[in-house]
């Protein structure tokens, strides 16, 4: 028996195309996921995100335990509700999820991370967490909403409680304001401005539906899944996995080596493939012919398989397909080709993001 | 519910063939198909003149979501694709039965396998379960 989020019955009533997500029912599409997609890139669309499991941290030691538990640096943080995405890894420097953290206070913070990989990464966190005396309490009791798109918070401001409004309205990118149970956060999965909001399981339905009633449509994991990759944003179990590390994964950026006398859970292991030179690494490509990039396609270079696809779909916003795959590193790419089906195409190597704000950001013409 | 058109035929892999009245057969991929695939983006297919046999895999339909083959119904040759879906494969989500159709067939004289594909009642069937 899958689990299901308090919205459970709108999904159904907003005809949603149900599927399983890591044991829970979730909505893939309420009828067009293409049409979502664009929605969401060019207007505002809401997304259920109940699924994900959301863990407060607390104990006068929380910042340490943080800075030894995570690769990027809450150290970093001076805002309160400052947000940082980071990577959790194993001592081998594989990735074990992936996950943003929310700085409240020095002995406070909240942890948002993946619903397929809860068992264990709340097994791992509370081991680890034995040591530096932190508390970790699982918010079962709280649901998830994302408002995104170009007009997702203009929408959305007038319909939070009114107390919170002056303060999310003026939260930068990547930073958070709460009042109680009801937290704002001005982060999202889809590479287009918005809010995640985190709430009481029992006030989600009412947001949803007043977030309805003014036009915010439901959009579904399908082009959850669109958004992401043309935003060039990781997803777990695809282009993250515990058997690479971030180096390996297009995540180096979120390692903090500095200040270089902290020592966090894997860095040995990274900081040894790091002075190697010889790890594969992860790259945008984009097939500029007819056909669809999958994931675990093969890639060739010099017709030699030498990599493969971690994420491969359809860009709706570019009219192509585009990938995520891991490649030895090089200093060019003259000559890759996938195989999809026997059938050999080149492909182009670029730089993600794909797409940001609704702009392509790659350069198609040559 | 999905749209099973009376005086087609069919395959369990969802694909449906009409017989034309100057012999030829129209084949393409069902409602119901199309609606577990959701948008299509991509098509794939056949070449023409190509032979093909009973169940030979001879296509791809692909949506946002997952790829899936297309395989022949009968046996025969392939006299003419539908060229549209090159620019519009989504007309196969609009019109499964019309303007997405896939490909036309001249079926084989001989044992085309034209009267084992499945009547109308037992595709339904089928696709319930």
């Amino acid at each position: 028996m899958n689990q299901k989020t308090p919205l459970y019955d709108q999904h159904r009533q907003a005809h949603a195309k149900m599927v399983d997500f890591g044991g829970w029912d979730m909505p893939l599409h309420y009828g067009s996921q293409l049409q979502e997609h664009h929605q969401v890139r060019q207007n505002a669309g809401m997304f259920d995100v109940s699924h994900m499991t959301l863990l407060d941290l607390t104990g006068p030691y929380a910042t340490d335990f943080l800075r030894h538990l995570l690769a990027n640096d809450v150290g970093r943080l001076r805002t309160p509700g400052k947000a940082l995405y980071s990577c959790l890894l194993n001592p081998q420097g594989g990735v074990i999820d992936d996950l943003i953290v929310y700085f409240q206070t020095p002995e406070q913070f909240r942890m948002v991370v993946n619903a397929a990989t809860r068992d264990k990464d709340l097994a791992w966190i509370t081991q680890q967490a034995q040591h530096f005396k932190v508390e970790v309490a699982l918010r079962d009791d709280l649901a998830m909403l994302a408002l995104q798109g170009p007009r997702a918070r203009e929408l959305t401001l007038p319909q939070l409680p009114t107390s919170l409004q002056t303060a999310a309205a003026s939260l930068t990118p990547f930073q958070a304001c709460w009042e109680g149970d009801f937290f704002i956060g001005r982060t999202g999965y889809t590479g287009e401005d918005g809010f995640e909001i985190m709430l009481p399981n029992s006030q989600v339905i009412a947001l949803w539906q007043q977030l309805l009633a003014i036009g915010i449509l439901p959009i579904g994991l399908g082009a959850r899944d669109t958004l992401r990759l043309e935003a060039g944003m990781s997803l777990y179990g695809n282009d993250l996995d515990e058997d690479h590390s971030p180096l390996e994964s297009g995540l180096e950026w979120t390692v903090a080596w500095q200040p270089a006398d902290r020592d966090f859970i894997g860095k040995t292991a990274l900081q040894l493939q790091k002075n190697q030179h010889a790890h594969p690494i992860l790259v945008g490509i984009v097939l500029t012919e007819k056909g669809i990039l999958r994931t675990h396609q093969p890639l060739l270079i010099d017709g030699n398989e030498q990599g493969y696809i971690t994420s491969g779909s359809f860009s709706p916003t570019l009219g192509i397909s585009i990938g995520l795959a891991r490649l030895p590193k090089q200093t060019a790419y003259p000559t890759v080709t996938v195989d999809i089906r026997g059938k050999k195409l080149p492909v182009k190597v670029v730089k993600p993001p794909f797409v940001r704000q609704g702009q392509a950001c790659i350069d198609l013409s040559s | 519910m999905s749209e099973i058109p009376n005086d087609l035929k069919y395959t369990r892999s969802h694909e449906w063939a009409r017989l034309e009245e100057d012999g030829t057969v129209t084949v393409g991929i069902t409602d119901h198909a199309q609606s577990l695939l959701g948008d299509l983006v991509f098509v794939e297919l056949p070449k023409m003149g190509q032979p093909l046999d009973i169940e030979e895999q001879c296509g791809v339909v692909e949506s946002v979501k997952a790829a899936s083959e297309i395989f022949s119904p009968i046996a025969g040759e392939v006299l003419e694709i539908n060229d549209a879906l090159i620019e519009q494969p989504e007309l196969v989500n609009s019109s499964p039965f019309e303007d997405g159709w896939l490909f036309k067939m001249k079926p084989d004289d001989h044992n085309s396998g034209w009267d084992s594909l499945l009547s109308p009642e037992h595709y339904a069937e089928m696709a319930e379960e």
